[in-house]
C-alpha cells in the first residue's frame, strides 16, 4: 500500500456566534471539522481566551492572585481596565459572586449598575456570569441585559430551570448571546437548545456550556460527552449541537486539593500557585482538543500558555 | 480484514493429524476464523502461511510489551478512535529525558525527582514509568548515565535513544536484561537496527522526517520481517505532532492499515522547548489523542498532579465506571465512641474522603449507601443520595451496633438533607461536613474535640 493521508469530510458545521462590538468583538466556532483537524477541513476561529474577574473582592483566591489585583480588585472597572491592558485576553467574564444569596445578595438592579460601567470601560466582549443560583441568575441577567443594551455580551448561562426568563431576557427583548448550561450528557445538551430555540432564542445566538470539571474530577464523562457532542454535530449534520462550546474551566480548577492545599499540608507538592496554573492549563488544553471553542481562566500564567499553545495549534 | 474458514483451510498443511488438539485441518480451520483458538497452535503450519494468517487475523493495533518484572507495561492494543466506542486499553506512560549532555548535578536531579515524586490515586500507583536516556555524543558519559540510573534506585524501564550503531551496541549490553526500548532506526540505519534489536525482539523506536517517509521506512522494516514498532510523531512544532499523531492512528484503525498499527513516542519535551507549562499543555493534548509514550523534561508535582489524573480518566473503561462497594468502612481503627461520616459508593469520591479522614487521624466509620457510583452533586440530582436512601442504610447497615454515638455528618454540598435524615432516623444528630474534603482534616480534628470536651 501507498501512503495517504486520511481525510474525513463532514457535512456539518459548527454555528459563528460573534459577541461584543466594534474592533474588539470575536466570532467563536465556525469550524467544520474535529478540533485542530486542519488536514480534514475548515478549523473555523481559533479557540478564544478569556479572563475571570469577579463583582467583589476575591476573598478565596490564592495570594499571588490577589496581591496582583490588590489595587484595582475592589472596584471591577478598575479590575477589568488592568485585566484588559495588563493580560490582553479575547474577552472578560464578570462574574458576580456577589449576588449569591447565601452571601451578599446584592441586588439585581445594583448587578446591572456594576455590569454597565465595566463593559462601557473596556474593548473587549464581557461574558456576565451569575452565581449558580438559577433563581437570583435569572433576575439579576434580567437587569443586566437591559443595563448593558446593545453591548453584545454572552450570558452564562441558561439552565433547564430558568432557561425561559433568561433566553428571553438576554436572548429576545435585548439582542445578546445565551449560553445553555446542561450537565454532560449529550441528549440534556440537545434538549436545552431546542427548548431555547422554540422559545424563540435564535440557533446562532446560542453558545453550550455542555459541562466542565477539572482534570482527575470525572473529567471522563466531560471528555467524551464533547466528543459525541461534535461527532453528531459533524456526522450526523445535528443542527441542534452545532453551537460553540464554552468552557469556564476556571470555575472548576481553583477548588480541587491539587490547587487549595497548602504546602504545610503537602510539602511534597510544592507551589501551591504552579499547581493550581498547571491544573488549569491542563483543563483547559484538554477542553480545547475535545471541542471547547473558547475557556475562560483566572491566572495569568494559564492564559500566556494557552494563548501560545492555540497559536501553536491553530 | 476478517479471514474465512476456507481461506485458512486453503493454506492449511491438510493432515488432519490431530496434533492442534482439532479433528480436521478443516475443523481447525473454523475455529481459528471465529477467534475461538490461534493459528500458532498448528505445529505443521508452513512459514509462510503463518506470516500471511498471522497478519490477516492480528489486531489493527499491535500491542508490545517494555520493561521487565515490576516495571513491565504494554502499549498500544487500541482498537477504537474514541474512547465512548468502547475503551481505550492501555494507558500511555510517562518518561523523562536523561541525556550525556546534562551535567551529574541536572542528572541528579531528575533521578531524585523522578524518586520523589510516586503516589496512589484512587487505587493506583502514579509515576514515571520509563527512563529516556539520549546520547548525544560522547560515549564515556552515555555509559555512565546508563549505570546511574540502573545503580539508582527508582523503578522504571529504559528507552534508549541512540542512533549510532556501535555505541548502541555496546551500551545496549548494559540494560540487556530489562527488555528496553530502543530508539531509534531512521532510514540510514534501520537494517542495522533491526539486526540489533531482532534476538531479543525489543521493542524499536522508528523516526522519519514526515509521514510519508515514515510509512515507507516503516514499510522497509517490514520486509526484514521485523514489527515490533513505535512510531515517533513528533514534528518541528505542536501542529505537525499533532497531525502526525492523529493520522497515524486513525490510518491504523480506520483506514485498517497495519504500517501504522503501531503505539507511538512523542518527544513533549522537545516541542514544549524549555517552557514547563507549555509542556503540560502538549503533554494534556497527546494524553487524549493519541500518545502512547510522551517524554518529559523533567517531573515534579505540578506536572503530574494534572497529567496523571488526565490519563487516569482519559483510561477508565466508560461501561465500567468506577464504584466501591456499599459498605461500613472502619477508619484509624474506630470503635463505640466514633461518629459516623457518609458519602457515596463514587471511587474517586470514596479514595479522596477516606484518604481524608486517615490524614485527619480521627478514628472513624465511614458508611457508604448504594449512590449508583456516582459523585455527591450528581447521586443526589438523580435521587440516588437523598433523606430516606440514607437513613435506610444506617438503619440496615448495623452501623448503629458498632457505636453508640449518634452524629452523622454530611457531605456540605447535601445540606439540604439534614432535616430529611433526622426525620427518618429519630435519635441521631445529623451535622453538615464541609463543602470540599480539603477541609475536612481540619473540621474532623475540630469536631472531634469538641465531642470529647462534651463528655469530659
Ligand atoms: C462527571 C459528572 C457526571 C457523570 C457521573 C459521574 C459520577 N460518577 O458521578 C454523569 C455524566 C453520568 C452525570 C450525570 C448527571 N449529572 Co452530573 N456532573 C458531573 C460533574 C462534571 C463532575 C462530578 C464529579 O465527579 N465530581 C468529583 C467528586 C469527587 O465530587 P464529590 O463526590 O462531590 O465529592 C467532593 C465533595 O462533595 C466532598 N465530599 C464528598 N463526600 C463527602 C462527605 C463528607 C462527610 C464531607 C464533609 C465532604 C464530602 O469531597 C469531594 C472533593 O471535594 C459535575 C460538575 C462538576 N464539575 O462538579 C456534574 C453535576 C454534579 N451533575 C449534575 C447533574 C444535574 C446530573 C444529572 C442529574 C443530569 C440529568 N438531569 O440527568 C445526571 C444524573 C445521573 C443520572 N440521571 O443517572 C449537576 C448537579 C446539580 C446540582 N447542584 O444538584 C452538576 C453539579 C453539574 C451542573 N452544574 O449542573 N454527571
Ligand atoms: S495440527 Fe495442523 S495439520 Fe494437524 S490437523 Fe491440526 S491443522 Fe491439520
Amino acid at each position: 500500500m501507498a501512503f495517504k493521508m486520511s481525510v474525513q469530510k463532514y457535512a456539518g458545521k459548527i454555528s459563528e456566534v460573534e459577541i461584543g462590538t466594534g474592533e474588539k468583538a470575536l466570532k467563536l466556532g465556525g469550524e467544520n471539522v474535529m478540533p485542530f483537524y486542519s488536514f480534514d477541513g475548515d478549523c473555523g476561529n481559533t479557540p478564544k481566551m478569556g479572563v475571570e474577574i469577579l463583582d467583589v473582592f476575591p476573598e478565596n483566591w490564592i495570594e499571588p492572585l490577589k496581591d496582583l489585583y490588590k489595587d484595582v480588585a475592589e472596584n471591577p472597572v478598575e479590575w477589568a481596565k488592568f485585566v484588559e491592558k495588563e493580560m490582553e485576553p479575547d474577552f472578560i467574564c464578570l462574574k458576580f459572586e456577589g449576588a449569591d444569596p447565601n452571601g451578599l445578595d446584592r441586588s439585581a438592579e445594583e448587578c446591572a449598575q456594576v455590569a454597565k460601567d465595566v463593559v462601557e470601560s473596556v474593548e473587549v466582549p464581557v461574558v456576565i456570569s451569575g452565581c449558580n443560583n438559577f433563581e437570583k441568575d435569572a433576575k439579576v441577567f434580567e437587569k443586566v441585559a437591559a443595563a448593558v443594551d446593545g453591548k453584545n455580551c454572552l450570558f452564562l448561562a441558561a439552565v433547564e430551570e430558568n432557561y425561559k426568563a433568561v433566553g428571553a431576557a438576554a436572548g429576545m427583548a435585548y439582542p445578546h448571546k445565551v449560553v445553555a448550561e446542561s450537565s454532560v450528557d449529550i441528549n440534556l445538551a440537545k434538549q436545552l437548545n431546542i427548548l431555547l430555540s422554540q422559545l424563540g432564542v435564535k440557533e446562532e445566538n446560542i453558545v453550550m456550556n455542555i459541562g466542565c470539571s477539572a482534570v482527575g474530577y470525572g473529567y471522563e464523562y466531560v471528555a467524551s460527552t464533547m466528543d459525541r457532542i461534535r461527532l453528531a454535530a459533524f456526522g450526523q449534520n445535528d443542527k441542534t449541537l452545532q453551537m460553540p462550546i464554552m468552557a469556564p474551566v476556571s470555575f472548576e480548577v481553583w477548588s480541587v486539593k491539587e490547587s487549595v492545599a497548602d504546602v504545610e499540608d503537602v510539602p511534597e507538592w510544592g507551589s501551591k500557585e504552579e499547581r493550581g496554573i498547571t491544573m488549569e492549563i491542563s483543563t483547559a488544553s484538554s477542553m480545547l482538543v475535545g471541542g471547547a471553542n473558547a475557556v475562560i481562566l483566572r491566572h495569568p500564567k494559564s492564559l500566556e500558555t494557552m494563548k501560545k499553545f492555540v497559536c501553536e495549534l491553530a | 480484514m476478517a479471514l474465512k474458514g476456507l481461506d485458512i483451510f486453503k493454506l492449511s498443511p491438510k493432515k488432519n493429524c490431530k496434533d492442534c488438539g482439532f479433528p480436521t485441518c478443516m475443523a481447525f480451520s473454523m475455529k481459528v476464523a471465529a477467534g475461538a483458538t490461534e493459528i500458532s497452535k498448528c505445529p505443521h503450519m508452513s512459514e509462510e502461511a503463518l506470516a500471511k494468517l498471522s497478519d490477516a487475523t492480528a489486531p489493527p493495533m499491535k500491542s508490545l510489551t517494555i520493561g521487565k518484572g515490576e516495571n513491565e507495561y504494554k502499549l498500544g492494543g487500541e482498537t477504537v478512535l474514541f474512547r465512548h466506542e468502547k475503551s481505550f486499553v492501555n494507558r500511555n506512560r510517562f518518561a523523562v529525558l536523561l541525556s550525556d549532555s546534562m551535567d551529574d548535578e541536572t542528572i541528579n536531579t531528575k533521578i531524585e525527582n523522578i524518586k520523589k515524586v510516586d503516589y496512589i490515586r484512587i487505587g493506583e500507583q502514579m509515576k514515571v514509568e520509563i527512563a529516556a536516556l539520549k546520547y548525544s555524543g560522547n560515549k564515556e558519559n552515555y555509559i555512565k548515565l546508563i549505570n546511574k540510573v540502573k545503580d539508582s534506585e527508582i523503578k522504571v524501564a529504559y528507552m534508549l535513544i541512540c542512533e549510532d550503531i556501535d555505541v548502541l551496541k555496546e551500551c545496549l549490553e548494559i540494560v540487556k536484561g530489562e527488555n528496553p526500548i530502543v530508539y531509534g532506526a531512521n532510514k540510514e540505519n534501520y537494517k542495522e537496527m533491526v539486526d540489533i534489536v531482532k534476538n531479543d525482539k525489543l521493542a524499536l523506536g522508528v523516526k522519519a522526517d514526515n509521514l510519508e517517509e515514515l510509512y515507507s521506512l516503516v514499510e522497509n522494516i517490514h520486509k526484514l520481517g521485523y514489527k515490533e514498532l513505535i512510531l515517533d510523531p513528533t514534528g518541528d512544532n505542536v501542529k505537525e505532532s499533532f497531525t502526525n499523531a492523529v493520522q497515524i492512528r486513525r490510518i491504523a484503525l480506520k483506514e485498517g492499515d497495519r504500517a501504522f498499527g503501531y503505539p507511538s513516542v512523542v518527544f513533549a519535551n522537545e516541542i514544549a522547548k524549555g517552557d514547563k507549562n507549555m509542556e503540560v499543555a502538549i503533554s494534556s493534548l497527546f494524553t487524549i489523542k493519541y500518545g502512547s509514550i510522551i517524554v518529559l523534561d523533567d517531573i515534579d508535582y505540578s506536572r503530574a498532579l494534572p497529567l496523571f489524573a488526565l490519563r487516569q480518566n482519559i483510561y477508565t473503561d466508560p461501561q465500567k465506571p468506577m464504584r466501591v462497594e456499599p459498605k461500613i468502612y472502619p477508619i484509624n481503627n474506630p470503635d463505640e465512641n466514633s461518629p459516623v461520616l457518609v458519602t457515596v459508593d463514587f471511587a474517586l469520591t470514596y479514595f479522596i474522603i477516606a484518604g481524608e479522614i486517615e490524614r485527619s487521624k480521627v478514628p472513624m466509620w465511614l458508611a457508604i449507601p448504594d449512590a449508583g457510583g456516582y459523585s455527591v452533586l450528581t447521586a443526589w440530582a438523580a435521587g440516588k443520595f437523598g433523606g430516606s436512601s440514607i437513613s435506610n442504610f444506617i438503619k440496615e447497615s448495623g452501623v448503629s451496633e458498632k457505636t453508640k454515638c449518634r452524629k452523622l455528618i454530611i457531605p456540605g454540598k447535601v445540606a439540604v438533607l439534614k432535616g430529611d435524615i433526622e426525620d427518618n432516623l429519630p435519635g441521631w444528630d445529623v451535622v453538615i461536613g464541609t463543602n470540599e474534603s480539603m477541609e475536612l482534616p481540619k473540621f474532623l480534628r475540630d469536631f472531634n474535640e469538641e465531642l470529647i470536651t462534651a463528655k469530659a
